[in-house]
C-alpha cells in the first residue's frame, strides 16, 4: 500500500526526521491559510497524488505570495496529472500539501528497501539527491552507499556514521544523519513497511537536515497489525477494479488487452497470458482466484472481468489441487447464468475431479468452448477474439 | 530415492484440527505420507484422524520422533510456527500459509541460522504448495495423482505452474523424483540454489526443470549455480514474459523492480548459462524429454 508525502513526512517526523513546516489543504482559500500559518515568504504547493516525478509535470509551484499560493491551488486542484508513474490516464489532484519552501545548500538521496538477495533491508544512499535512483545509478554509480542491517540488532548508529561521513557530511551535520537514518530504520520495522525513500533530504543553508520529499510503501500482509497505517489508505488512488478485487479475495491487475482471464494459481495466471500473447492476442487482465474457488467466488471472477469494457473473450482456466473441478464448473454456469454472459468464454479444467467437472459443463447447454490443454485453450480463446471481432465488423457494414 | 521426504519420513501436522489441516492431513494420509500427529495448542491429549495431537512441537517431536513437519498455522501466526519446529529439531519444516507479513519472514530466517548447521532447518515456502516425492509421499496440498514416479526433479515457484509441469511431462510418460515449491514470497525458505544443490546430489534425479516468474534475483542466481557446479542438464522456463514492470502479479514476490528481473531478462540469463528453456508454458513437458533425449537412453522417451 503506499500513502501521500504529507502521510509519510507526519510519519517520519514522528521517528526524528525533520521536515520542513508544512499542512495539507482541500480548497484554495485553506492553501492561503496554511501559508500565512506557515508564515515566511516562499511556500511550495504540492500536489498530492501516488507518484513521483510530480515536479517535472507541473505538480509542484514555488510560491512567494498569498496571491500565488492561491492561483497555484486553483489551478492544481481537479488537474489530471500525468507522471511517466501513472500511467497516461494520470492521477486526479484532490488534496494539496502546503510547505515552507528552504534554501537549499545540497541534495542527497536516502531510500530504505527490502533486499531480495540479502533477504534483509537495506539502505541505499548517495549524495546525487534529487534525481531518481535508476538515474543515479546510470549517471552516478560511484556515488551509492549501501548497508545491508541486521534484523536482530537494527541499524547501528556505526553504520549510520559510515554513510553520513561516505556522503562527505560535515562533523556538525553527521549527529543530525545518524538520527535520520536510525529513525528511517525503526520507521520501516515499527510499521512494517516495505519502502522508504527521502528524495531529496536535503542540508539547508541554515544547517538543517530536512525530507523535502518522502514515499513510504507497506506490507499488505501486515497492514492487519498496524490499524494507524491502514487507516492513511486512499482508495481515489486506486483503480477501482483491483480495490474490488481485493474486498473479494481475488488478485487483479488490468492490463491493455481484450481476452479477460480468470486462472487459479499467480504462476499459471501469468503463464496463460503469456501463451494468449503467444496465439497472438492480448490479455485483458491478470487474475488469480486462489485456492478454494467457491461458485460464489468464480461468479465475482466474472463481475471483475465484465466491468472491464475492452473484455470480448473470456478464458477461464482452471488447474484444481484444492480446487475441484466440478466446483469450479458449477461456478462457471452459475456465473454464466446470473451475469447473463454474452461474451464467447473458452474454458479449460484440469486436475481434480476433471471429468465431473467436464459433464457439468456438457450439461448445462451452455455454448461454451471447452479445451483440455493450456495451448488449446489460448489459441480457441484468440479464435473466439477473431470471431468476435468479424462479426462486430459484419454487423457494423450490414 | 529422492530428495528431502520418503514413505519413512514421520510427519506432523502444525494447524492439525482445523478446516484446511484436517482435509489435507486426510489427502497426505491417503497418499501414503508417514502422519504421526499434528499440533494444536490447547487441544493436546486429544486425537485427531486417528492420531495424536500435542500442545507444542517439542511434545509432538518427543512422543512421536516428528522429522519433517507442514505448516497450516494463519500468516499472522505462521512465523512463530516455523520458528517452535525449528526450536524443537523438526529437519524439514513446509509453510503453506500465504500472506505472512515480509518482516516475520526475515526474523525467521535470521532465527534458523542461531542453529549449527548439522541441526539448522531447511524451511519451503512460504505460500508454496509444498513438495512430494511421487509414489512415496507428500508433504503439500497438491492433487497426487497428477504425479508420475521417475527421476526427473522439479522446483518450482509457483503451485499449479507445478501440476502443469507435472502433467506433461507424465503425458510423456516422464516420472518426477521430487517435486518442490519454493513459494511465491519475496523471502522466502529455501531458494532454487538451495533445492538444485540436492538434486545434483541425489543418484536417482537425471535432470531438473526449474519453474520460475517475474521478480528477485534467484532464478539468475541459479542459473549461474547450474552453469557452475551441476553436471546434470536443468531446464528453465520463467513465467511472465507480457507482465507490465513495476506491477506486482498476485504473489507478493513477482514484481519486477530491478535489472534483471524480468522474464525476458531471466530467460536471456538461463541460455547464456546453457540452460534448455521452455519458450512456451505448453511446451513444459516437451523441453524436459527432448533435454532427456540429448543425455542418453538412462531414461526411455516415449516418442
Amino acid at each position: 500500500m503506499d500513502i501521500h508525502e504529507y502521510q509519510a513526512k507526519e510519519l517520519l517526523a514522528g521517528f526524528g526526521v525533520g521536515i520542513p513546516r508544512g499542512g495539507v489543504a482541500y480548497s484554495p482559500e485553506q492553501a492561503v491559510y496554511r501559508a500565512a500559518e506557515i508564515g515566511g515568504a516562499r511556500w511550495a504547493v504540492k500536489a498530492q497524488i501516488h507518484s513521483g516525478a510530480r515536479g517535472k509535470a507541473g505538480g509542484i509551484k514555488l510560491c512567494t505570495s498569498e496571491d500565488e499560493v492561491r492561483q497555484a491551488a486553483k489551478s492544481l486542484l481537479g488537474r489530471r496529472l500525468v507522471t511517466h508513474q501513472t500511467g497516461p490516464e494520470g492521477r486526479v489532484v484532490h488534496r494539496l500539501y502546503v510547505e515552507a519552501a528552504v534554501p537549499i545548500q545540497r541534495e542527497l538521496y536516502l531510500g530504505l528497501v527490502l533486499d531480495r538477495k540479502s533477504q534483509r533491508v537495506m539502505v541505499v544512499a548517495s549524495g546525487q539527491g534529487g534525481m531518481e535512483i535508476e538515474e543515479i545509478a546510470r549517471a552516478h554509480p560511484e556515488t551509492i552507499l549501501r548497508e545491508v542491517v541486521e534484523p536482530a540488532v537494527g541499524m547501528t548508529p556505526f553504520q549510520a556514521r559510515e554513510i553520513a561521513f561516505g556522503l562527505g557530511l560535515e562533523p556538525a551535520l553527521v549527529s543530525r544523519m545518524v538520527t535520520t537514518l536510525t529513525g528511517c530504520y525503526r520507521a520501516f520495522r515499527d510499521l512494517d513497511a516495505t519502502m522508504v525513500e527521502i528524495n531529496p533530504l536535503v542540508v539547508t543553508r541554515d544547517g538543517q537536515l530536512l525530507a523535502l520529499d518522502a514515499k513510504m510503501t507497506f506490507d499488505d500482509n501486515a497492514l492487519f497489525r498496524r490499524p494507524n497505517v491502514s487507516e492513511l489508505r486512499d482508495y481515489a488512488e486506486e483503480d477501482p477494479r483491483e480495490s474490488q478485487a481485493a474486498e473479494y479475495g481475488i488478485n487483479y491487475v488490468a492490463l491493455d488487452g481484450e481476452i479477460g482471464c480468470i486462472v487459479n494459481g499467480a504462476g499459471l495466471a501469468m503463464a496463460t497470458m503469456d501463451l494468449i500473447k503467444h496465439a497472438g492476442g492480448e490479455p485483458a487482465n491478470f487474475l488469480d482466484v486462489g485456492g478454494g474457488a467457491s461458485p460464489e467466488k468464480v461468479t465475482n471472477a466474472f463481475r471483475l472481468v465484465l466491468s472491464d469494457p475492452k473484455v470480448r473473450v473470456i478464458l477461464v482456466n482452471i488447474f484444481a489441487g484444492i480446487n475441484r473441478c466440478d466446483w469450479v464448473a458449477q461456478g462457471v454456469v452459475q456465473a454464466v447464468r446470473e451475469l447473463g454472459v454474452s461474451l464467447p468464454l473458452v474454458v479449460r479444467l484440469a486436475g481434480t475431479n476433471v471429468e465431473a467437472g467436464r459433464a457439468i459443463l456438457q450439461e448445462s447447454g451452455l455454448p461454451l468452448v471447452t479445451a483440455d490443454t493450456l495451448e488449446e485453450a489460448a489459441e480457441r480463446a484468440v479464435a473466439a477474439l477473431k470471431g468476435a471481432r468479424a462479426g462486430a465488423a459484419g454487423g457494423a457494414s450490414a | 530415492m529422492s530428495i528431502l521426504i520418503d514413505e519413512r519420513t514421520p510427519v506432523i501436522i502444525q494447524g492439525f484440527t482445523g478446516d484446511k489441516g484436517t482435509f489435507h492431513a486426510r489427502e497426505m494420509i491417503a497418499y501414503g505420507t508417514n502422519v504421526v500427529g499434528g499440533v494444536t495448542p490447547g487441544k493436546g491429549g486429544s486425537r485427531h484422524l486417528d492420531r495424536p495431537v500435542f500442545n507444542t512441537v517439542k511434545e509432538a517431536v518427543a512422543a512421536t520422533g516428528a522429522e519433517a513437519s507442514i505448516v497450516f498455522v494463519p500468516a499472522g501466526f505462521c512465523a512463530d510456527g516455523i520458528m517452535e519446529a525449528a526450536a524443537a529439531g523438526i529437519r524439514l519444516v513446509c509453510a503453506i500459509t500465504d500472506g505472512i507479513p515480509a518482516q516475520d519472514m526475515m526474523m525467521v530466517k535470521r532465527y534458523l541460522l542461531r542453529f549449527p548447521r548439522e541441526r539448522r532447518t531447511t524451511l519451503i515456502g512460504p505460500n508454496c504448495a509444498g513438495l512430494i516425492s511421487p509414489g512415496k509421499a507428500m508433504l503439500g496440498i497438491m492433487p497426487g495423482h497428477i504425479y508420475q514416479q521417475g527421476r526427473v526433479g522439479v522446483v518450482t515457484r509457483s503451485g499449479t505452474l507445478g501440476y502443469e509441469a507435472a502433467s506433461q511431462m507424465k503425458a510423456l510418460g516422464i516420472g518426477i523424483s521430487t517435486s518442490v515449491g519454493i513459494g511465491g514470497d519475496p523471502i522466502n525458505g529455501s531458494s532454487f540454489v538451495d533445492i538444485l544443490r540436492l538434486f545434483e546430489e541425489d543418484p536417482d534425479t537425471d535432470a531438473v526443470m526449474m519453474i520460475g516468474e517475474i521478480g528477485g534475483p534467484q532464478e539468475a542466481e541459479a542459473a549461474l549455480f547450474a552453469k557452475e557446479h551441476m553436471t546434470k542438464p536443468v531446464i528453465g522456463y520463467v513465467a511472465g514474459l507480457t507482465a507490465p514492470r513495476g506491477r506486482r502479479m498476485g504473489h507478493a514476490g513477482a514484481i519486477i523492480s530491478a535489472f534483471g528481473e524480468s522474464a525476458a531478462e531471466k530467460v536471456e540469463i538461463m541460455r547464456s548459462a546453457g540452460l534448455a528453456v521452455a519458450p512456451s508454458p505448453s511446451l513444459l513437458g516437451r523441453t524436459v524429454a527432448e533435454a532427456l533425449a540429448k543425455v542418453g537412453p538412462k531414461v526411455r522417451v516415449p516418442a
